[in-house]
């Protein structure tokens, strides 16, 4: 029982990371109906400046963080205005192939940058220190990746209730000619969404790459695709779909990996497949995922 | 063989093929078949003046084009996205080996004859693509896109896992391709010699290679100019319409799907006679956006462009390696420089990127439009 409870706060852990992940994802697809592969390259821009700047005796912690998110809005901002603008109303295959151009050449160029150890170590203040609650050790980096996510998600979910801004985002996401027509300014809202994307995958990048991993490395880019699958689960374009999607892909991953013993069956490593068994398994009852739209035609 | 390369320079654009053909006229006519005499005689000399380098690298290429061609019917005609190409290159792949191949030290084989083996092997992929449709026709695009995503990681998984299939990561063997009467292996004693030249592994591989590719063009060009290809052209740009003018979207869609595995199991056998040894690492998500890079740099949906892509993708890589020394900024694994994987890698993310916002048609537009030009000039003098 304290191992399944343990493995379950660290599974909400991952899980909420996952979701911000997803969330900005979606975030992104509602505001610019773009499916953004280059997501992954976002969090590794983002972790990779934190972690370099980082580095003892350089900057304090929170300023390099900081940074990072800044590193990877201008990333986002970039690939968006430079980038996906100019195909407004090109096929969305050809745009999100793209953002997959974009994701090699930001992959390569980090990748290239770690050097032959390909690891760069995230020198966060918390390190591998770990937390006793009620008779579980939780990492003190897990409880700190479940605080900040959830504390992030409750403040952009709140913000797109009651802001202008998250109310003109909405309004796009539902029903885009119209808002444009309503005086919503779609660019200045996809430019938003970008932002957002950037801020949240920073800080994703930053809890993918603290203990128990050893840092910024060539899988974190791999974690980081596995917020895909959570997105779809959740339905590509539902904000709240994102959350629970990332839960879900989140808990399943760590439970797999916490019981592999048990698991053996399934061979070694099954906890990094799991994100996708999950997804197709949803997909195959609900094609357009649990909380998606579904689209209706009757011909 | 000739038919191949006289057709070869026709429809690169296939969505505008047929509009201008009567104005071509006899002139541009004849400098088509012309062309394509020329290509066809050079592509069937090439192994008697080529170094083996160049040879072996072709077969790479034969390979990833008969995949590129699947995929170019399914995201560029049916605008179906797939990331998971590689996983049904890989039933490809080991599929033959397992039919192919005998029993050896904690590996299974069936030991069929190679020619059965690698049809079988199709068919084997073509019921992986069949498995997935239930998901693969029911999804729009973009969500397919994804979806297909857990095919290469699940794929990938059984492959490290199953030991008696795959070897695990250390790898597995291939069985050589033969045909009977006919081996495309290196014969010890029995070398085949044609106009002096020595004709061994390479130079047989070429035209095996060269032949199914051939094949695979002419059905997939005859495949989008048909029926099927007109559907999915319809379905591609609009799924509503499509189905109101009575296309069985979602067949058609299952049809796109099941058709670019079957040409990925077949570009998956000669990808495994190819590398001659097959390790499951390289069945991964690199190879899945590898074809996909392929198939956009060649131009979405056309099939002379996929060709174009895959030759491209594949081969520059290794001719950067080979020519490390003589490219400024260059430097081979482990000195100081960017290495020629990751520069490779580098000039395919800036060829799709730019590509596909200044020029969406890729190789394709680009070949089409120099021999407009080309025949517009014929005409005049």
């Amino acid at each position: 029982m304290t191992q399944f409870l343990q493995l379950l706060v660290g599974g909400l852990s991952l899980g909420a990371v996952y979701a911000l992940l997803a969330l900005g994802f979606v975030v992104v697809f509602r505001a610019s109906g773009v499916v953004n592969f280059a997501h992954p390259a976002l969090v590794l821009i983002g972790a990779y400046v934190t972690a370099r700047l980082a580095l003892p005796g350089s900057l304090p912690f929170v300023v390099a963080l900081l940074c990072g998110v800044g590193a990877a809005v201008l990333a986002a901002l970039a690939v968006q205005r430079l980038l996906v603008y100019p195909m407004a109303g090109k096929s969305i295959i050809a745009v999100s192939i793209m953002t997959i151009g974009v994701d090699i050449v930001a992959n390569t160029e980090i990748i290239r940058r770690l050097g032959v150890d390909a690891l760069l170590p995230m020198r966060d203040p918390w390190g591998n220190g770990v937390v006793h609650v009620a008779g579980l050790t939780v990492p003190q980096t897990r409880l700190a990746a479940l605080t900040v996510a959830v504390a992030l998600i409750a403040v952009i979910f709140a913000w797109f209730r009651f802001s202008i801004w998250g109310i003109a985002m909405r309004s796009v996401a539902d029903d885009p000619p119209t808002a444009a027509l309503m005086g919503v300014r779609r660019a200045a809202v996809a430019a938003l969404a970008w932002t957002l994307a950037g801020v949240l995958a920073a800080v994703a990048g930053l809890f993918l790459t603290v203990f128990p991993t050893p840092g910024v490395a060539p899988v974190t880019a791999a974690a980081a695709l596995r917020a895909f699958p959570a997105a779809i689960i959740g339905g590509l374009d539902s904000t709240s779909g994102a959350i629970v999607g990332g839960l879900i892909v989140g808990v399943a991953e760590v439970l797999t990996q916490g019981y592999a013993d048990d698991l053996f069956l399934l061979g070694q490593g099954f906890h990094t497949v799991v994100p996708y068994v999950v997804m197709v398994a949803v997909l195959l009852v609900r094609p357009a995922g649990l909380f998606g739209t579904r689209e209706l035609h009757r011909v | 063989m000739s038919d191949l390369a006289v057709t070869s320079t026709a429809s690169r654009v296939p969505n505008a093929e047929g509009t201008s053909r009567s104005r071509r006229g006899r002139l541009g006519r004849a400098v088509k078949v012309l062309a394509g005499l020329t290509v066809a005689a050079t592509v069937l000399v090439i192994p008697l003046y080529a170094e083996r380098f160049w040879l072996q690298l072709a077969m790479f290429a034969f390979a990833a084009a008969v995949a590129a061609l699947g995929l170019t019917v399914l995201t560029g005609q049916a605008g179906q996205l797939s990331l998971g190409h590689s996983f049904f290159v890989a039933v490809g792949a080991y599929g033959y080996t397992l039919l192919a191949a005998d029993s050896g030290r904690g590996t299974v084989g069936v030991a069929l004859p190679p020619v059965l083996a690698s049809v079988l092997a199709v068919l084997l992929a073509g019921l992986a693509g069949l498995l997935f449709t239930p998901i693969a026709a029911r999804l729009r695009g973009i969500y397919l896109g994804i979806a297909t995503l857990g095919l290469v990681f699940g794929g990938q998984h059984l492959l490290f896992n199953a030991g008696g299939l795959s070897g695990g990561s250390n790898g597995r063997s291939v069985p050589d391709f033969a045909v009977p009467g006919f081996r495309f292996d290196t014969a010890v004693g029995e070398t085949l010699f044609v106009f002096g030249v020595p004709f061994q592994r390479p130079e047989k591989l070429w035209y095996l290679g060269l032949a199914v590719t051939a094949a695979a063009y002419l059905v997939s060009r005859s495949i989008i100019r048909g029926r099927l290809g007109r559907a999915l052209r319809a379905i591609n740009h609009r799924e509503l319409m499509a189905g109101v003018i009575g296309v069985p979207v979602t067949r058609y869609k299952g049809y796109a799907f099941l058709l670019s595995s079957m040409y990925a199991g077949l570009g998956g056998v000669l990808l495994a006679v190819a590398y001659g040894r097959i390790v499951p690492d390289t069945f991964g998500f690199d190879l899945a956006v590898a074809y996909l890079l392929m198939v956009v740099i060649g131009g979405l949906g056309s099939p002379g462009g996929a060709i174009v892509g895959a030759a491209f993708v594949t081969c520059l890589p290794a001719i950067l390696e080979r020519y490390a020394d003589s490219v400024p900024g260059l430097a081979l694994p482990g000195a100081e420089g960017i290495s020629p994987a990751v520069a490779a890698k580098l000039a395919f993310g800036a060829a799709v990127i730019a590509l596909l916002l200044f020029e969406p048609g890729g190789a394709a537009a680009v070949g089409g439009r120099i021999r407009k030009g080309v025949l517009r000039r014929v005409r005049r003098s």
